[in-house]
C-alpha cells in the first residue's frame, strides 16, 4: 500500500484557489522532489499536508497509510507521523529547545499509547540526535529558534525531525540560505534518517540539494498543478532550461 | 462589612490607635502624616493617578488595626520560606513574631531587625532615613502608612559589608486581620560598596478581606549592589497598596523584581531616583490576574544626573474579567545627558473580557539620550500555536507552554537562583490553573 496518496487535491486560502487538482502517490522508502516557480503552491501543498488551519481543502482526498489525513488536526497528523520542516521556522522565546523537544517527543509517545520517556534517557537520545546535525549540546538550552540565524533555524528543523522520527517528512526549502557545509550536514542528516518504511518529500529550487538527497521522482508544480513528473534527470533538465520550457508560450505551443 | 453608614474618617479607627513610648520625632512624623491623610482623603478615579484603580470604596468600610495578631502553625510558612537557613523577619497581622523569625547575629555591623525594635533601640539610621525616600505626602496611602505603620523591617548593611545570604521579610495576614488595616514598613540602608539581596513577601493565611498598605524605602550607597524581590500573593479578597522607592548613589546597581498575583485590587508604586552618575536601575515585574482582580503598577524613574541606565520590563498575564494597569513614567532632567532608558510593557490576554490600560509617560528634557518604550497587548501567537501543533503539542498543553514561555522570559531576570526557582514553580502552578 502507498504511504501517502493525494488525489485531485484542491485547496484555497482566503477564498483564492491555490491548489487546483494535485495527485501524487508516495510509497514507503521513496524520496520525491517538488520543484516549481515562486508562488506555484509548493508551500501551500506542504502546509495543507501538515494541517495548517488557514488553508481550506475544497476538493480531493489525502490518505496516510490508508487513513484520511484531511480529517485530522495538525497535532493528530504529527502523532500519525507527518513532519513538516518549515520554510520559515517559528521563534518561541522563553522555551528551551530541550524542553520543547521533550514535550513534543512525549506527546507523540502518549498519542501512541506509550509512557513518557525518562528525562535521563531523553538526554541520551538527544546526544545521539545532535550528532545527526553535528551540533554540540549548548543549542538545547537556547530558546526555540530565538535569535537563530536563518541556517541555524533550518538545521534545528532537521534536529527536530531526527528526534521525532516521522513516517512522512516534508522539507520545505530546507536548503535555502544554507552555506555549503550546512547543506552537506542537513542533507547527510536527512539521508541518515531514511528508513525503508518512511518517505521524504523535498521542496527545493536547487539541483545542488538533489546531488546529496537523490530523489526517486521529481515533480514540477506550476499554477497549482503538477505539470510534469519524471526521474532525477528532470531536475537536471530544469536546471539547464528553467521553468519557461514547461510553463512558457513555447510549452503551450508544443502541447 | 457590618456597618452601613460611612465612617467620618476613612481608617479613622486605625489612625486613632495609641502608640505609647515612641520617640518624639516619630510622634511628630505620624501626626503630620495623619493630618495630611485627613486633608487629602482617599483618591477617586477622577484623580489621574488613580483613574483605573478604584480605591474610594475603602472609605465606606469601618477599618481598624487587628485587635491582636492571629496565631498560625509555623509549618504554614514553610512553602513561603525560600531557604530555612536564611534570616527571616516575620510580621503577622502587622506585628513582629519573634517565634517565627530568624534574626541573624549582627556580625560586621550588619543589622537586621523588626522596625519596632530598631525604633525602640534608637538605631540612628531609622531617624535619619525613615520617610525620606517615600515622603508621607507622596500619595494618600504613603501618608496613611506613615501615620499608622505598626512594624516592619530594618536592614542596615554598612560600608563594604555583605550579609552573604538573602534577607527575607514575610508579612502574613490571618483571620485576625479581617476588615483591618495592615501597615508594614521596610527601611533598607546599604552602605558604600556593600551588597544585599532582600525578599519582601505578602501573603494571606485567610480568605477574609484586609487592607494592606506598605512602604519600602531603599537607600543604596555608592557602588553598592542590591537585588530586591517583592512578592504579593494576598487573598483575592484583600486590597493591597504598596509603595517602593529607591534612592541610588553614584555607581550603584539596583535590580528589582515584583511579582503580583494576589489581592482583589493591588497597586504598586515603584519609584527610582538616580541621584548621581553611572547608576544602573533594572526593574522587572510580572502580574498574574484572574477573576475580577486588578493589578496596577505605577513606576517612576527619575534621571537627574548624566550617564545612567534604567531598564524596565513589566509583563502581565490576564484571565477572566481581570485588569492590569501600567503607567511608566521616565523623567530625564536637562542635565541628565547620555541617559539610556528603555521601558517595555507586554501583556497577554487569555480572555476576551480582560483589559489592560497601559501608558508610557516619558518626560525627556535632555537631548543626548536614548530613551525608548514599547507596550503590547495581545493574545497567544497563532503561528507559535500552529508550530507547536505541528510537533504534536496541542490544546491546553500548547497554551500552557506558550503562556509559560511568555512569563518565563521575564522571570529569568531574577538573579538569586533559589528565589528564582521557587517563584518559577509558583508562577508555573498558577498559570496551570489559569490555562487548565
Ligand atoms: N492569504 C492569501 N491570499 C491570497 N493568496 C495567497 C495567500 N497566501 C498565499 N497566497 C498565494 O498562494 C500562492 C502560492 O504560495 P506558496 O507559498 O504556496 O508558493 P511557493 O510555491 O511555496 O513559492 P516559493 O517558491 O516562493 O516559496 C502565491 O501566489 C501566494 O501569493
Ligand atoms: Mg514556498
Amino acid at each position: 500500500m502507498s504511504l501517502l496518496q493525494i488525489t485531485d487535491l484542491h485547496a484555497a486560502v482566503d477564498e483564492v484557489e491555490i491548489l487546483k487538482g494535485i495527485s501524487l502517490t508516495v510509497n514507503p522508502g521513496e524520496v520525491h522532489a517538488i520543484m516549481g516557480p515562486n508562488g506555484s503552491g509548493k508551500s501551500t501543498l506542504a502546509q495543507v499536508l501538515a494541517g495548517h488551519p488557514s488553508y481550506e481543502v475544497t476538493g480531493g482526498s489525502v490518505t496516510l497509510d490508508g487513513e484520511d489525513l484531511l480529517e485530522m488536526e495538525a497535532e493528530e497528523r504529527a502523532w500519525a507521523g507527518v513532519f513538516l520542516a518549515f520554510q520559515y521556522p517559528v521563534e518561541i522565546p522563553g522555551v528551551t529547545n530541550a524542553y520543547f523537544l521533550r514535550q513534543a517527543y512525549n506527546e507523540i509517545r502518549k498519542a501512541r499509547g506509550l509512557d513518557e520517556i525518562d528525562p535521563i534517557d531523553f538526554i541520551d537520545l538527544l546526544e545521539e540526535k545532535l550528532k545527526v546535525v553535528e551540533w554540540g549540546p549548548e543549542i538545547m538550552e537556547r530558546a526555540v529558534n530565538f535569535g537563530f540565524s536563518g541556517g541555524e533555524k533550518k538545521r534545528n528543523e532537521i534536529l527536530q525531525m531526527a528526534v521525532l522520527e516521522p513516517k512522512l517528512a516534508i522539507l520545505d526549502e530546507t536548503d535555502s540560505g544554507l552555506d555549503i557545509d550546512a547543506l552537506r550536514i542537513v542533507a547527510n542528516g536527512v539521508n541518515r534518517l531514511r528508513r525503508p518504511d518512511s518517505a521524504t518529500i523535498v521542496v527545493t529550487h536547487y539541483q545542488r540539494l538533489l546531488n546529496f538527497i537523490v530523489p526517486d521522482y521529481v515533480h514540477v508544480l506550476a499554477g497549482g498543478r503538477i505539470i510534469r513528473s519524471g526521474g532525477k534527470e528532470l531536475a537536471l533538465e530544469l536546471e539547464e532550461k528553467g521553468y519557461e520550457w514547461l510553463t512558457g508560450p513555447e510549452a503551450a505551443v508544443a502541447s | 462589612m457590618s456597618v452601613t453608614a460611612a465612617p467620618a474618617l476613612p481608617f479613622g479607627a486605625a489612625l486613632a490607635a495609641a502608640r505609647p513610648g515612641e520617640p518624639s520625632w516619630l510622634a511628630a512624623l505620624r501626626a503630620a502624616a495623619r493630618e495630611r491623610f485627613v486633608a487629602v482623603g482617599l483618591p477617586t478615579t477622577r484623580d489621574e493617578e488613580w483613574r483605573f484603580t478604584p480605591v474610594a470604596p475603602l472609605g465606606k468600610l469601618e477599618i481598624g488595626l487587628p485587635a491582636a495578631p492571629g496565631t498560625l502553625r509555623p509549618e504554614a510558612l514553610a512553602p513561603h520560606d525560600f531557604d530555612p537557613a536564611w534570616p527571616r523577619i516575620v510580621v503577622v497581622d502587622g506585628r513582629f513574631e519573634q517565634a517565627l523569625s530568624r534574626l541573624p547575629d549582627s556580625a560586621a555591623g550588619i543589622r537586621v531587625l523588626p522596625l519596632s525594635r530598631a525604633i525602640a533601640e534608637g538605631v540612628p539610621e531609622v531617624e535619619k532615613h525613615l520617610a525620606k525616600t517615600v515622603a508621607p505626602e507622596a500619595t494618600p496611602f504613603s501618608a496613611l502608612n506613615a501615620a499608622a505603620f505598626t512594624d516592619g523591617l530594618l536592614v542596615v548593611v554598612p560600608k563594604g559589608a555583605d550579609p552573604g545570604q538573602p534577607i527575607q521579610f514575610l508579612h502574613v495576614a490571618t483571620d485576625a486581620s479581617a476588615d483591618a488595616l495592615l501597615a508594614p514598613r521596610l527601611l533598607v540602608v546599604v552602605g558604600e560598596g556593600a551588597r544585599a539581596t532582600i525578599t519582601e513577601s505578602y501573603l494571606s493565611l485567610t480568605t477574609q478581606r484586609h487592607v494592606t498598605t506598605t512602604v519600602a524605602e531603599l537607600v543604596v550607597g555608592r557602588n553598592a549592589t542590591v537585588e530586591h524581590i517583592r512578592v504579593q500573593r494576598e487573598t483575592d479578597a484583600a486590597w493591597h497598596v504598596g509603595f517602593t522607592a529607591v534612592d541610588q548613589a553614584r555607581d550603584s546597581h539596583y535590580r528589582s523584581f515584583a511579582l503580583s498575583m494576589g489581592a482583589h485590587l493591588a497597586r504598586h508604586n515603584l519609584h527610582a531616583h538616580l541621584s548621581d552618575e553611572n547608576i544602573e536601575t533594572l526593574l522587572y515585574g510580572l502580574s498574574l490576574t484572574r477573576g475580577e482582580q486588578v493589578s496596577d503598577t505605577h513606576s517612576a524613574i527619575h534621571h537627574d544626573h548624566p550617564n545612567c541606565n534604567s531598564w524596565e520590563v513589566y509583563k502581565g498575564v490576564l484571565d477572566d474579567r481581570s485588569r492590569v494597569v501600567f503607567n511608566g513614567k521616565v523623567l530625564v532632567d536637562p542635565i541628565a545627558q547620555k541617559t539610556d532608558a528603555k521601558q517595555t510593557n507586554r501583556n497577554l490576554l487569555l480572555s476576551e473580557d480582560a483589559r489592560v490600560d497601559t501608558k508610557p509617560q516619558l518626560e525627556i528634557f535632555a537631548d543626548d539620550v536614548r530613551c525608548t518604550h514599547g507596550a503590547t497587548i495581545g493574545k497567544l501567537n497563532e503561528q507559535q500555536r500552529y508550530y507547536l501543533q505541528s510537533r504534536g503539542i496541542a490544546g491546553a498543553q500548547a497554551e500552557q507552554l506558550l503562556v509559560w514561555a511568555f512569563a518565563a522570559e521575564v522571570m529569568t531576570e531574577i538573579l538569586q537562583p533559589t528565589v528564582r526557582k521557587a517563584l518559577e514553580a509558583d508562577v508555573h502552578a498558577r498559570l496551570g490553573e489559569m490555562t487548565g
